[in-house]
């Protein structure tokens, strides 16, 4: 079986390969089919190593050297282990998923764009593959940059409106930033180790690295995930990322690209282990994150842009998890968040395509009766986000709260209020978007429509998973099996659970939960279901739906400064310095050789007065030379 | 006679080439003047290579110390032959032109 690895990236390779080369002579059917079947190959090929894993374990397989330099090696070599499998599973799965939507989403655009379109996909899912596949850092790198351009280029996809593409070019240099950090962490790597490699760095970390040179190649490697999964202070680009079409937002949030800093932590998981600085850090900055853009998202109006800052936040609870030390948890949440949130984002845009490319939940209302589908799989994922029981998210997120708990108690209780606050603003927008009265105009009314089945299949499955995905491993309270952990453990360190205690304090959050979403529930239905809704905003509310007015500081502290020292350098340095030195020289040349032309006078008395001195001249500056003094001496 | 003398004689003779060179306008005695420097070196190398021989020859009679420069000598006679065939023609040229041998006219060349 590892023998067809690479051809898991391989084929969304081809397929990006196909439908880019020949996008403007291929139907619109045709690329569909390359597009999707191409990904539903890898996905195949994926299930079949996932039991080939489970059966007989992680493997290296090697193609060739990448970098060779005298002693110095960087082999392309793929890793597929219990970790990078998972990773495959949600990558191929949900982005199959997502693909076979967006030929119906997509299906207005003209020929050309559509391949386009998928062409992008193909090689974002390929990118991510890479990224997962990679048995070193320089592999993953290759990825990491690899789905870094393609979300600048599906972010922008619609390029003809230029708000679109400062939204692509500023995720595409928020990322930079932080490849920046992961780009040192691995030079950091190479120069103390000489290798990068996940087993050979993981082995000598604890003998050959100090305690400072882990913990700085720890925090730069989470620099790069904070650039990748969007964490303060670098995640205003997650919520602009919404330019692109909705899919696009979905394979963002759900299978690829903001996972990608989870998996890198989860991967180094022992690295993270022996610094505790660093995963205080960690903890920290995802539990700050996770509260702050829950925050942001209780008063957007706009669909995608709840769902974005909620991707945020779940982001940090993943994060908190790792930081913790639960890292398994951590990966589990990517996966049941993967399934509610591609969920959630596929019904938005069922949503929003039913609405004729309306966003403003403002505006919409009561679209139960029209998109019954959309409405009951998105209010699972609802269920699901906010932490139901019996439920993916109540599993995942439940678990990463007791493992923040049994770290310090502290931190669960902010983490709590964090969970509470997804629950609210969740029910806010299904109340919004689904129920109450429809506040939208006539023609939107007369327009909605369910959508068709390639886009209400996807949501259906991601429901169902969305509901039955957290039985891989259920909690103490339901019996308890540990087999998503037990599965992860050979890569990943399991959390452990203190038996009884556990299934004491998982008894108290399942009541907590069943009576706060309860409570919330009917709170959120008097308020949000509702005919007329009011969206202005005064003070404490508006700097909330003003995100904190956090752009706002970034555009003041860092890039107005940066656009006058740029402007500065252009018009200053540039034109007078720069421009002046290249000017005066051609300058100078003209002019001196205008007033040498004199010279050539053509008197020949001139000339040869000229001679005459010149000749004058050298021997006088001769004249000191030891040589002629020795010469006049020996005559005279 | 010492060297010296030879030398005086020589600066002079070079002076006045130079001079005459600067100062006249007429084109065939500037060449005159040109021809007075170049003996002035010729005479020069001559009065040297007499002195490095009369050195040379109470230490060893078979010396042929000095004999180089006399070549010199007549390199450059032939040299300044040949410059004055080219040159005279070159006055004679110039003069079937514009009835002159003014070196100022010379200027004329450049149209």
């Amino acid at each position: 079986m590892n023998n067809l690895v690479y051809l898991v990236p391989l084929f969304p390779l081809i397929g990006f390969l196909i439908n880019g080369l020949f996008r403007k002579s291929l139907s619109k059917n045709a690329i569909s089919i390359i597009g999707c079947g191409t990904i539903l190959m890898s996905f195949i090929i994926s299930v079949f190593l996932f039991f080939d894993v489970k059966a007989n374990g992680g493997t290296v397989i090697d193609y060739f050297n990448f970098i060779d330099v005298t002693s110095f090696k960087i082999p392309f070599a793929f890793l597929v282990d219990q970790l990078s499998v998972i990773f495959l599973l949600i990558i191929t799965g949900i982005g199959f998923l997502i693909h076979l939507y967006s030929t119906a989403y997509m299906h207005d655009e003209p020929d050309e764009h559509f391949g386009r379109y998928f062409a992008y996909l193909n090689l974002f899912v390929f990118s991510m593959l890479l990224l997962v596949l990679g048995a070193n850092y320089v592999i993953m790198f290759i990825g990491w940059e690899g789905v870094g351009l393609c979300s600048y280029l599906l972010i922008g996809f619609w390029f003809k409106n230029n708000n679109y593409n400062h939204a692509a070019k500023k995720a595409f240099i928020m990322n930079r930033i932080g490849d920046l950090g992961f780009l040192l962490a691995i030079f950091w790597m190479l120069n103390k180790l000489d290798t990068a490699t996940y087993a050979e760095v993981f082995d000598r970390a604890s003998s050959s690295l100090s305690a400072t040179d882990v913990t700085a190649i720890t925090l730069l490697l989470f620099v790069g995930a904070i650039g990748k999964s969007a964490q303060i202070p670098l995640y205003t680009w997650l919520p602009d990322a919404m330019a692109g079409p909705t899919p696009v937002s979905a394979l963002i949030h759900a299978a690829t690209m903001v996972t990608a800093g989870i998996y890198m932590i989860a991967r180094s998981n022992v690295l993270y282990s022996l610094s505790e600085v660093s995963s205080d850090v960690v903890a920290i900055v995802g539990l700050c994150t996770a509260i702050l853009s829950a925050t942001i998202a209780l008063y957007q109006n706009d669909i995608k842009k709840v769902l974005a800052y909620s991707t945020v936040s779940q982001l940090g609870f993943m994060f908190l998890a790792l930081g913790v030390g639960a890292y398994t948890t951590g990966v589990f949440h990517v996966m049941t968040h993967a399934f509610f949130k591609a969920l959630m984002f596929l019904g938005a845009g069922s949503v929003i395509h039913a609405m004729g490319g309306e966003q403003d939940i403002t505006k919409m209302g009561g679209l139960i009766k029209k998109l019954p589908i959309t409405t009951w799989t998105f209010v699972i994922g609802v269920l699901a986000i906010s932490g139901f029981p019996f439920t993916s998210g109540f599993v995942s997120k439940d678990e990463i709260l007791l493992a923040v708990y049994a770290h310090s108690p502290v931190l669960f209780w902010f983490a709590a209020f964090a969970a509470i606050l997804t629950a609210v603003y969740m029910f806010r927008l299904m109340f919004l978007v689904f129920f109450g009265g429809f506040r939208g105009s006539h023609e939107q009314e007369h327009h909605l429509h369910e959508s068709p089945l390639a886009m209400t299949l996807p949501l259906i499955i991601l429901a169902v998973l969305s509901l039955i995905g957290g039985f891989v491993q259920l909690p103490e309270i339901f019996g308890g099996h540990d087999y998503f952990n037990q599965f992860l453990a050979p890569v990943v360190p399991a959390v452990v659970h203190e038996g009884a205690g556990a299934a004491k304090a998982e008894n108290y959050l399942l009541i907590g939960t069943i009576v706060g979403l309860l409570l919330i529930f009917v709170i959120a239905r008097k308020l949000f279901a509702v005919k007329e809704f009011n969206a202005s905003y005064k003070g404490f509310r508006k700097v909330l739906a003003d995100k904190w007015y956090i752009d706002e500081l970034y555009d003041a502290v860092i890039v107005k400064p940066l656009n006058s020292l740029a402007g500065f350098l252009k018009s200053v340095v540039e034109k007078s310095g720069i421009d002046g030195i290249v000017n005066g020289v051609g300058r100078f040349v003209n002019y001196s050789s205008r007033q040498l032309r004199l010279l050539q006078s053509g008197q020949v008395g001139n000339y040869i007065l000229f001679m005459v001195l010149s000749i004058a001249v050298l021997f006088l500056a001769f004249w000191n030379q030891e040589i002629i003094v020795k010469f006049l001496q020996n005559i005279f | 006679m010492p060297i010296q003398y030879y030398i005086a004689l020589a600066s002079c003779l070079f002076c006045i080439g130079v001079a005459g060179v600067l100062i006249r306008r007429n084109a065939i005695i500037v060449f005159m003047c040109i021809e007075l420097m170049l003996n002035a070196v010729n005479l020069l190398l001559v009065a040297f290579s007499k002195m490095h021989y009369a050195n040379a020859v109470t230490s060893d009679a078979k010396t042929i110390v000095g004999t180089d420069a006399q070549l010199f000598v007549f390199f450059i006679m032939v040299v300044a032959a040949a410059e004055v065939s080219v040159g005279l023609a070159i006055i004679v040229m110039m003069y079937r032109n514009i009835h002159s041998v003014d070196i100022n006219f010379l200027n004329r060349l450049k149209n």
